[in-house]
């Protein structure tokens, strides 16, 4: 009889947990535009989320790149009362990081949330508000430049210096460069259509192009591309999806993984197990790296052994 | 649908971008001048706000001299029109180009944010004891209010008179002596010190003052005018431009009822947010003209 007792109890505390995780949550999302790499951790969210067994309703947003109507999405998800709100962006997560107070908050693909204002400190962000930074590894993909190019004295760079992210970005890498000993050369970008132009300034002033992870070069890539081509000059970038493009290589941040990874910190909210304020905000440990066959050979590089040995993906 | 945060939220919205509104009433309207300066100085206003308050000025120094910051953008707007004879349109987009490197320039980077930082908002909050949803709108109502008084004071002065009359009429203003190019550089000015005060209130509700934050601004001032005229007339000045404030509140609820569009079942996506709130702005300028076909019909 008491064994019985014993397994009802034990039967009762297995099930509850799973009763509990089984109920229904909702979770709005708020993204400032539509670009493959966001909409691949919105994915990646939804999908681990599906595969832990949450039922989840989800309310998404997209501001379409309006700064006024990202700020009414703010205030339409307080509404909507959610039990988590998902951020996708620097933008998106300050506006609902000034409206929202008593929602937990986990913000996505945030090159730097200390300086955005998020979090007071990367370890203890204290408030609703903690998520994933998608600090792109700069210093390993100077070092993998080298690997193709051991005798590489000058880095190009093409940035739009009005992307938050960018500026970062460029700002570490002229201090990892000055370490290696290597010059950087800086071309700058309004607008996608100056990509082709800034990338023909840079010819015969480098030895290899870096696109660094700015929303604005990446959209026109294919002229950098393009000129890269012609002048035989090996162009590397920062996110895998441009190696398929025709870049020569790429080490970086999966966004879908790191969609992956962020959902696995939103079960931990939703399942009452951790808060916002007390979890240190992530970063992606697991990079991938591309390598593009044809690229490499258009543009005069020999793809080193060890490199195709450890690549994720070769494009041929 | 629309959630009583969301509506609030409208309404903030609504009278934080009216004194744009009002602005681009100023220049479109009054000097007959197509003005897309708005684009630049609306981030201008944010970015000189979000530099003086997180170095610890009150807020208001910080939106006096966003005001003062805008006009000034205005009034280069109004010298290469006036003195250096290039096109309204030209001129206006020339400062605003440059405009996008000047933010950056004040704020050191292209985002600079105000999370934590002691804003107006902050401070109103703490003085009124009401939550922030009802505070901010009320605090954003009493600024715009206050704005419209002052202009629709400065409008019934004889320099306010002879600013009406620069647009309708620029040949007898002449006649009568008045200098038209100090007019429109000044009336330039005027409506971009506006949009600055409007970008300043915009970022301390963001959070943070963004570079690309212009992007669009031109079109909502305009929609927001004429919006306002549709709905509320225009048989005076006074009434216009209150109209063009009602008009920017009624084009945020428009697009907060465009978010609160249920999706799932529904074939809407996110990206469809655009034409939702396009196709509401249709509505809302058609309807008078369906109405008086309607009531002639019945008539006759």
């Amino acid at each position: 009889m008491k064994k019985i007792l014993l397994f009802l109890v034990l039967l009762f505390m297995v099930t509850v947990p799973v009763i509990h995780s089984a109920q229904t949550h909702t979770v709005s999302i708020s993204q400032i535009v539509e670009h493959p790499s966001l909409d691949a951790m919105r994915d990646g969210f939804k999908d681990r989320l599906k595969e832990a067994g949450f039922d989840v309703i989800y309310n998404e947003h997209i501001a379409q790149g309006n700064q006024a109507t990202n700020i009414q999405i703010a205030n339409q998800i307080k509404g909507e009362n959610p039990d988590l709100v998902l951020t996708i962006t620097t933008p998106s997560s300050q506006a609902v990081a000034q409206k929202i107070k008593d929602i937990p908050v986990l913000f996505t693909g945030v090159t730097d949330p200390v300086a955005a204002g998020l979090v007071k400190s990367l370890m203890l962000p204290g408030k609703n508000i903690s998520g994933m930074t998608d600090m792109s590894p700069v210093l390993r993909q100077v070092e993998l430049i080298k690997e193709f190019l051991p005798e590489v004295k000058t880095i190009g760079t093409i940035y739009n210096a009005g992307e938050a992210n960018s500026i970062v970005l460029t700002n570490l890498l002229k201090e990892i460069c000055k370490d290696f000993g290597i010059k950087v050369e800086e071309a700058s970008v309004a607008n996608s259509s100056g990509v082709y132009q800034a990338a023909k300034s840079l010819v015969g002033k480098c030895d290899a192009i870096y696109i660094p992870l700015d929303n604005t070069v990446v959209s026109g890539l294919e002229a950098a591309i393009k000129v890269c081509r012609q002048n035989k000059l090996p162009i590397f970038s920062a996110d895998t999806d441009s190696v398929k493009r025709g870049t020569v290589a790429a080490l970086a941040v999966d966004y879908y993984r790191m969609g992956l990874q962020t959902a696995d910190m939103a079960a931990r909210v939703l399942g009452g197990k951790a808060k916002p304020a007390d979890m240190p905000v992530e970063t992606l440990q697991n990079l991938r790296l591309f390598v593009n066959e044809k690229a490499a050979a258009r543009m005069g590089v020999k793809i080193p052994r060890q490199v195709m040995e450890r690549a994720d993906e070769v494009i041929k | 649908m629309i959630s009583l945060y969301a509506f609030m939220g409208a309404i903030e919205q609504g009278t934080a971008f009216g004194l744009m509104v009002l602005g681009v009433y100023l220049t479109f309207r009054v000097l007959d001048f197509p003005d897309l300066t708005v684009d630049g100085s609306l981030p201008l206003g944010a970015a000189v706000s979000a530099v003086t308050i997180s170095n610890g000025y009150h807020p208001v120094a910080g939106m006096a001299m966003a005001v003062g910051a805008g006009f000034i953008a205005g009034a280069v707007t109004g010298i290469l029109n006036t003195k250096f004879k290039i096109l309204h349109l030209l001129a206006s987009i020339l400062t605003m180009i440059s405009l996008y490197s000047i933010n950056i320039r004040i704020m050191g980077r292209p985002n600079m944010t105000l999370l934590g930082e002691d804003t107006l908002i902050d401070q109103f909050i703490e003085l009124s004891g009401l939550a922030p949803h009802f505070s901010t709108p009320i605090l954003f109502a009493i600024i715009s209010g206050l704005t419209l008084l002052t202009l629709i004071w400065f409008l019934k002065t004889s320099f306010g008179l002879a600013m009406l009359a620069t647009g309708d009429n620029p040949k007898m203003i002449t006649s009568l002596g008045v200098n038209r190019d100090m007019m429109i550089i000044f009336g330039v000015g005027l409506s971009n010190g506006m949009v600055a005060l409007s970008g300043a209130l915009v970022a301390q509700n963001q959070g943070a003052a963004d570079v690309n934050m212009g992007i669009g601004t031109i079109i909502a001032g305009l929609a927001s005018v004429i919006i306002g005229e549709t709905l509320f007339g225009k048989p005076n000045v006074t009434r216009a431009m209150l109209a063009a404030l009602l008009g920017s509140v009624v084009y945020r609820i428009a697009i907060a009822l465009a978010l609160g569009v249920r999706l799932g079942n529904f074939a809407f996506t996110p990206s469809d947010l655009n034409l939702v709130t396009a196709a509401l702005v249709v509505v809302a300028l058609v309807s008078p003209q369906i109405k008086s076909g309607l009531l002639k019909r019945r008539a006759a």
